[in-house]
């Protein structure tokens, strides 16, 4: 909510920005039918004049020169060169970057060396070396600011030229016979013109401030023709004496560039579709919490539970469901598998528990999580960081992504020792090195010092894991650490997983799409759909007679090794948008025995000895059989 | 790493030679012809045409390019007219001031600039965030030398707290206290944009980084959320900073040239507009070149830096 704000607070800005800017403008434009003195008529009578003087409202500067008319007409000249001095850099750089975009090829190479040269130089060199072979003048110091610009808008357009060279819609015109020119002006072009505008409004504030740089270092306009620069270098003289003379035409500089910058930024940042989206703000330490309802009864047992948790994304007005009202429960020595497709609310139920849901978007809005019946949701950061790492650990998949790329994966386990450990980096080391060995890392002195990058998958996995034990934690929560993994390298982790739960007693609780996998390690299994448990049961019996119909499409999706020619069944359709869930059974859409009645009001979970189906027709007969 | 290093400083050697062409070239653009300037009212077309033939400007414009390159390699970068001595001695006296200013104004806006953007994107929509949102536009549409007259006004005419100009006291010691005191505004005034635009960048870049996987490992260790933020999110933004600070040491370069001006500081920028006004192309000339190549080399610099930042890079 605070970012929607933020971003119409910006743009309320640059609205404030384009009105003054038009003001100016207006203002500037005026200025020949203004009741206003000639600004370059002396009268040294009445030398610095201070402002609000009778017939000089800003004063008058060191020749008795109304300074008001020479601030209108200073501006309009120095508006008037930014604005030339970038429409000529823009055209000049893009029908360059156009050019060695579209035509490529050694051509494209001559040119962008040439840029690249040209960007070398530290730009006020460049512009000062133009100067000095053209000689002052405003004119002059008008060509040397846009030549200074025209390698930047060259290399922008030519980046987004080679992007469109290869697009459909151009090589649709290259074969309907048109010529490459042809192909430029009427394809390529309205393209890249929008680019060119948003280059050109960023870029032309920095222009002007350029132009009245030259001027000021008495470069640009010469007298007794005065832009704002220059005025401004005329009036340094007598900055202690009379400072007002410099400060009128400062601050109107200041006030041009500022609000043209607003608005540049407002048009960029309305561009940006990732703003809007919130992609680009950053999550907080914890997921925030706002709770519509008391925490619930504990209830369950075990050394963790999650109890009715309910997580929601918050993107603009819509509220994505991701978790549904979830209860869990793992004790001491049990492995519990979440299973469930990509979007099913496994990983945002996994991550809740310690507040790792990227917030914002992410809402913790109902539940608790209660370790050793302590309950986590809205705990200080303090102790949820406390409980992190030292009680409840994480692995993650893919760990090249979830390494830190820039530091050994030994300075990395030494800080997750050292997070919760008060002891020396040389002790931290020693055991870091144990943590290696424990997860069977062949050469773990030399391996800790390599970085991530250097390692293989498989080995990057193990470190994920030793980083995970590193504090001897109660739980893990494995968030499907095997899927970016080939599968021999998958078959050791597990194996590895499940011998360190039974050597130190861990509560497991894995999280994964595949069946074979839960078969192997978990002793019960929970199955989730839209957000919501589904079923829940003991491994091996939900496997032989898995109760709800989706966990029966689910596990007739597993291809098993010698069982003959049965017939692979994909779920047909999508699972809904969690922002749009249906009344009643989520999966109602998808399955075949649905009926009007699975359309209608919340389905509990039915408890019924160890088993817990969220159906109201539960299969009866095993699903295998059926299957077959 | 050693192999590194020289790979990118033989790199170098087309990009200086390029910009000895670019440098070359627009001085070759500048109208009228040295020999008649020489000459004055002596220049008869005999008189030119001999001038010409001793000065080497009757040889086709490459080979004159030549003999520019090859003086100049050994050192020998013509004389000033205007100041009667040696362009290289000058040049190199002048940056040597150049360097302390910029050097100083770099470090500055290097350290708060990204101090600043981290903090920015820690705080994302916070007091702190708009209070520094804010004040970095305005220190981007400050023109810098407007702001160092403001500062003379403030800090050194009317609290006293600063001299008002110059590198060194006119009486007194030239110590460290004496520099630091007049180096203090201008290095500050010089800094000030560039802070801004780092600023920026840094925020951008950690707020990317802050929604990458490994940021959510660190937070899932334990670790606390300040070397979340410092340790962990900033060293891997760095990667997209440092190449900004390699390009902002280029902006600062630059304005030194208006800082000079506003602080009377003997530096080369001040020296090359002088040049330009007296009309001493070859001051100007040996300037630019030496500037130029100067920061070729810092960018040399920032690369092995960045390799060393990143290991991805070196392998």
């Amino acid at each position: 909510m605070t970012g929607a704000f933020f971003l119409f607070s910006r743009n309320r800005l640059a609205l404030v920005g384009g009105i003054v800017l038009c003001l100016v403008v207006l203002l500037v434009l005026a200025a020949p039918i203004l009741p206003l003195t000639d600004p370059d008529v002396t009268n040294t009578a009445n030398r610095y004049l201070p402002p609000l003087s009778e017939g000089a409202l800003l004063g008058t500067d060191h020749l008795g020169r109304d300074l008001l008319s020479r601030l209108l007409w200073g501006t309009r000249l120095s508006l008037a060169v930014g604005f030339a001095a970038a429409a000529i850099a823009a055209t000049i750089g893009a029908a360059i970057g156009v050019i060695a975009g579209f035509y490529g090829g050694r051509l494209d190479n001559v040119i962008m060396r040439g840029v690249d040269m040209l960007m070398a130089f530290p730009y006020i060199l460049l512009a000062l070396a133009i100067v000095a072979a053209l000689g002052p003048g405003l004119l002059n110091a008008l060509i040397a600011v846009a030549a200074v610009n025209v390698p930047f808008f060259a290399r922008n357009i030519r980046g987004i030229t080679v992007g469109l060279a290869h697009k459909e819609f151009v090589d649709a015109a290259r074969l309907s016979g048109l010529s490459r020119p042809q192909i430029i002006l009427t394809e390529i072009l309205p393209n890249v013109l929008p680019v060119i505008v948003i280059a050109m409004s960023t870029t032309i504030g920095w222009m002007i401030l350029e132009t009245a740089g030259l001027s000021f270092l008495g470069l640009g306009s010469q007298p007794p023709q005065a832009d704002l620069g220059s005025m401004l270098g005329e009036a340094r003289a007598a900055l202690i004496s009379h400072p007002h003379t410099s400060v009128v035409p400062g601050v109107m500089i200041l006030i041009i560039v500022m609000s043209i910058n607003l608005l540049g930024d407002g048009i960029r940042d309305a561009l940006d579709p990732r703003l809007k989206s919130g992609a680009l703000s950053r999550p907080m330490a914890a997921t925030r919490v706002r709770r519509q309802a008391p925490a619930p009864e504990p209830n369950l047992e075990g050394i963790l539970t999650v109890e009715g948790l309910e997580t929601e994304f918050h993107v603009g007005p819509r509220k994505l469901r991701a978790v549904g009202g979830v209860s869990l429960s793992v004790k001491p020595g049990e492995c519990i598998g979440i299973i469930g497709e990509s979007g099913s609310g496994k990983s945002v139920t996994a991550l809740s528990v310690t507040g790792l849901v990227a917030s914002p978007p992410g809402v913790i809005t109902g539940g608790a999580v209660r370790y050793r019946g302590d309950d986590l949701i809205g705990a200080p950061y303090e102790r949820l960081r406390a409980v992190r790492g030292r009680e409840i650990a994480y692995i993650f998949q893919d760990p090249l992504a979830t390494l830190h790329p820039l530091y050994r994966v030994g300075d990395q386990l030494v800080e997750a020792i050292k997070a919760h450990q008060k002891i020396g980096t040389e002790e931290a080391r020693g055991k870091a090195v144990e943590l290696l060995r424990d997860v069977r890392i062949p050469n773990p002195e030399r391996r800790i010092s390599d970085y991530p990058h250097e390692m293989s998958g498989g080995m990057r996995q193990r470190v994920g894991i030793a980083m995970a034990l590193a504090n001897d934690p109660e739980v893990i929560i494995a968030d499907e650490p095997t899927t970016a993994l080939d599968v021999t390298v998958q078959a050791q982790i597990l194996s590895l997983l499940d011998d360190l739960r039974r050597s130190r007693d861990l509560a497991i609780i894995f999280i994964t799409h595949d069946f074979g996998v839960v078969a192997q390690l978990c002793d019960r299994v929970a199955v989730m759909y839209a957000g919501k448990v589904v079923e829940e049961g003991p491994t091996k019996a939900v496997l032989a007679a898995p109760r709800h119909p989706y966990t029966a499409r689910l596990i007739a999706c597993v291809p098993e090794l010698g069982g003959g020619r049965r017939r692979l069944e994909a779920i047909p359709g999508l699972p809904p948008a969690v922002d749009r869930l249906p009344e009643g059974c989520a999966f109602a859409e998808r399955c075949n025995k649905a009926r009007s009645a699975c359309r209608e009001g919340h389905i509990p979970l039915a408890q019924e000895g160890d088993r817990a189906v969220r159906c109201l027709f539960p299969e009866e007969a095993p699903a295998r059989e059926a299957a077959e | 790493m050693g192999g590194y290093i020289l790979r990118r400083l033989l790199s170098a050697v087309p990009v200086l030679l390029g910009i000895t062409v670019i440098v070359f070239l627009i001085m070759a653009l500048i109208p009228g012809d040295p020999a008649t300037a020489i000459l004055g009212s002596y220049a008869t077309p005999e008189n030119v045409a001999r001038i010409n033939r001793e000065l080497g400007l009757d040889a086709p414009l490459w080979r004159q390019y030549l003999i520019w390159l090859g003086n100049m390699l050994q050192g020998d970068f013509g004389q000033s007219f205007a100041l009667n001595r040696p362009v290289l001695d000058e040049v190199l006296e002048r940056f040597g001031a150049t360097l302390i200013l910029a050097g100083t104004a770099f470090v500055l806006c290097s350290l708060l600039g990204v101090i600043a953007g981290t903090i920015s994107a820690a705080n994302q929509y916070g007091w702190a965030d708009k209070a520094i949102t804010f004040t970095v536009l305005l220190g981007i549409s400050i023109p810098s030398f407007f702001l160092g007259m403001m500062m003379i006004l403030l800090f050194a005419v009317r609290l006293r707290w600063f001299p008002v100009s110059g590198m060194w006291p006119i009486y007194g010691a030239r110590d460290a206290a004496a520099l630091i005191s007049h180096l203090a505004m201008p290095a500050i005034a010089l800094a000030v944009v560039a802070t801004g635009v780092i600023a920026r960048l840094s925020r951008s870049a950690l707020l990317e980084v802050l929604r990458q996987d490994f940021i959510r490992t660190a937070r899932a260790k334990g670790v606390h959320e300040r070397s979340v933020i410092w340790r962990h999110a900033l060293r891997a933004a760095m990667v997209s900073i440092l190449p900004v600070l390699g390009i902002q040491a280029g902006f600062v370069l630059s304005g030194a040239v208006y800082i000079e001006i506003v602080f009377q500081w003997p530096g080369i920028g001040r020296m090359l507009v002088d040049a330009i006004l007296r009309r001493d192309i070859l001051l100007v000339q040996g300037g630019v070149i030496v500037v130029a190549a100067c920061y070729v080399f810092f960018n040399i610099i920032v690369d092995v830096a960045q390799s060393l930042l990143d290991p991805r890079i070196r392998t």
